[in-house]
């Protein structure tokens, strides 16, 4: 198989695995005990949370663990809206964000909160001085990813962590396309809140983080027990933690030799698909975008039906289409780039990984055209082009 | 998520294509929603003799636009309009529910095509109303269900 859906989710690897399988296992204690077995879990997470803050540019007590990004986000967004909300109603977003930020967005405003969700333009991204057009004394919270799922397109975040820090607002950031992937340093970029997904990186699922910049009034997300200083009770996913702390090691680690032959990979397979096959075009900005990040539109043809045959051939990718997620709109990233309907169904998401090679690109470089040729044949869309243009 | 049969239909889709001088060509769905099917009837002595289609969508429209095409073929005009959505779907082993919608869209686009027909030839076929697109609708509906 050649697996190109590293955004989606990543394998665990061998390390991590190794690194996680004591705690379920002999080092069994809870954390919150006193004896010694239990003492042993308490410091592997203390370890671990001082790892993460080392690579996130953080203290270890601003690191608080989460089940995910989903957690992550929706205990920022919805949290700062309610110890806030004696101060303003107002939240800033862009109209790109994943659900994980959008939906809670979404719930606020259904409470009384006022949402201004900024428009990215045609490469997929917002200004610094978008972001401040948009303040209002009201403003409570700017939530802007750091880079985007979809497209991959990465957010000027220093800039308008300057701008929050300026108007003293609270500025989150979405991060968990970023972390691991990008370097990241949360005072120097003025971050405020940052979420984290363990699985991007290579480590477990159902891990995640939530950056809290010290001094930030937060209300707990989970209470009950005095865990993650009572702010999200419950006992700790001892080997989750440890994975997640493990695999953000190794992501960090010669981060620049992975990138640049990332980006090596990245830009062969666009340069390819671009000189092999006619009427497609590159969503999200070329440059300011994710090392791994490749997504298309090819015209004419719809996402799943190309996803299918990708995967006959045991190519595994994904598609901005309503038919691959079982909702029934395309994309709303590939919509806000301005694409009409029919490309932002026809779009393809390839998100490359550490292992991939230049002869897995080869091998899709050599699918990709016949396929799109044979879709093309199908579709009324291009009959119709083709009637017109000859 | 797909059946065998889909996946057949829609690997090696049959009747692919277009009829020239076709008696009857409907075209329904939308770009929004992402589904276009175009159907195309060759029709002598309300006999469907022939039936091409061109579809712009997921695996599922393409394998309902080619069973439905086969499904129809050799069929009286009466005979093929008792083919409902649902015996597309069963043709093909079943649907995912999200999918359902493919196959009523397969069912509007023979409608439209049998409806030029009619209007081509001042005839009227019984049962047949005019092409209206509901496809929007189903979505909403479908998305609801979600």
């Amino acid at each position: 198989m050649i697996y190109l859906d590293h955004a989606a989710t990543t394998p665990v690897k061998p390390e991590v695995l190794e690194a996680m399988l004591p705690y379920f296992t002999e080092h069994y204690g809870n954390p919150s005990s006193v004896y010694k077995i239990a003492q042993r879990n308490k410091k592997a997470i203390d370890d671990a949370r001082a790892v993460v803050a080392g690579h996130l540019g953080a203290q270890p007590n601003e690191i608080f663990f989460t089940s995910g990004g989903t957690e992550a986000d929706n205990w920022a967004i919805k949290g700062i809206a309610a110890a806030l909300k004696e101060k303003g109603n107002h939240v800033i977003t862009t109209n790109i964000e994943h659900h994980a930020v959008l939906h809670p967005c979404q719930y606020l405003e259904k409470q009384g909160y006022e949402v201004t969700y900024l428009e990215v333009n045609a490469d997929g991204l917002v200004s610094a001085e978008q972001v401040e057009a948009a303040i209002r004394p009201e403003t409570i919270l700017i939530t802007i990813m750091y880079a985007n799922n979809e497209i991959g397109t990465i957010m000027p975040i220093a800039e308008i962590g300057a701008v929050a820090k300026k108007h003293g607002i609270t500025f989150h950031t979405d991060a968990v396309q970023a972390v691991g992937q990008l370097p990241i340093d949360v005072r120097a970029q003025n971050i405020d809140l940052l979420s984290l997904s363990g699985h991007k990186f290579y480590g477990p699922k159902g891990t995640g983080a939530l950056y809290i910049r010290r001094g930030l009034k937060l209300p707990p997300l989970l209470h009950g027990g005095g865990q993650e200083r009572s702010r999200r009770a419950g006992t700790e996913n001892v080997p989750g933690i440890v994975g997640l702390a493990t695999a953000l090691d190794l992501a960090y680690q010669d981060l620049e030799a992975k990138n640049a032959k990332l980006k090596a990979l990245r830009d062969y397979l666009i340069d390819g698909i671009e000189a092999r096959i006619p009427y497609c075009r590159l969503n999200g900005h070329r440059e300011a975008r994710l090392p791994n990040n490749v997504n298309v539109s090819f015209e004419f043809i719809e996402g799943e039906s190309l996803l299918l045959l990708l995967d006959m051939e045991g190519i595994a990718a994904s598609s901005g289409s309503a038919c691959t997620s079982g909702s029934l709109d395309p994309s709303h990233v590939l919509l806000a780039l301005g694409l009409p309907y029919e490309q932002a169904h026809g779009s393809i998401r390839f998100t490359l990984g550490e292992n991939n090679t230049r002869e897995e690109m080869d091998v899709v470089l050599a699918k990709l055209p016949p396929f799109v040729e044979k879709l093309r044949s199908m579709s009324p869309l291009y009959e119709d082009f083709v009637r017109q243009n000859s | 998520m797909y059946s065998q049969k889909v996946m057949e239909c829609f690997m090696n889709p049959q009747n692919v294509g277009e009829i020239e001088n076709a008696d009857g060509v409907g075209t329904v769905g939308n770009p929004k929603c992402g589904d276009i099917m175009k159907i195309y009837l060759q029709i002598e002595d309300n006999i469907i003799r022939d039936a091409k289609f061109k579809t712009f969508g997921c695996g599922a429209a393409i394998a309902t636009s080619a069973m439905l095409t086969q499904m129809i073929k050799g069929k009286s005009i009466e005979e093929a309009m008792k083919v409902t959505n649902k015996a597309v779907a069963d043709a093909l082993d079943g649907l995912p529910p999200v999918k359902m919608h493919c196959s009523c869209l397969a069912e509007e686009a023979l409608k439209a095509a049998l409806w030029n027909y009619a209007e081509r030839n001042g005839i009227t076929i019984e049962g047949l109303t005019p092409p209206a697109n509901h496809h929007e609708e189903d979505h909403a509906a479908a998305a609801e269900e979600n």
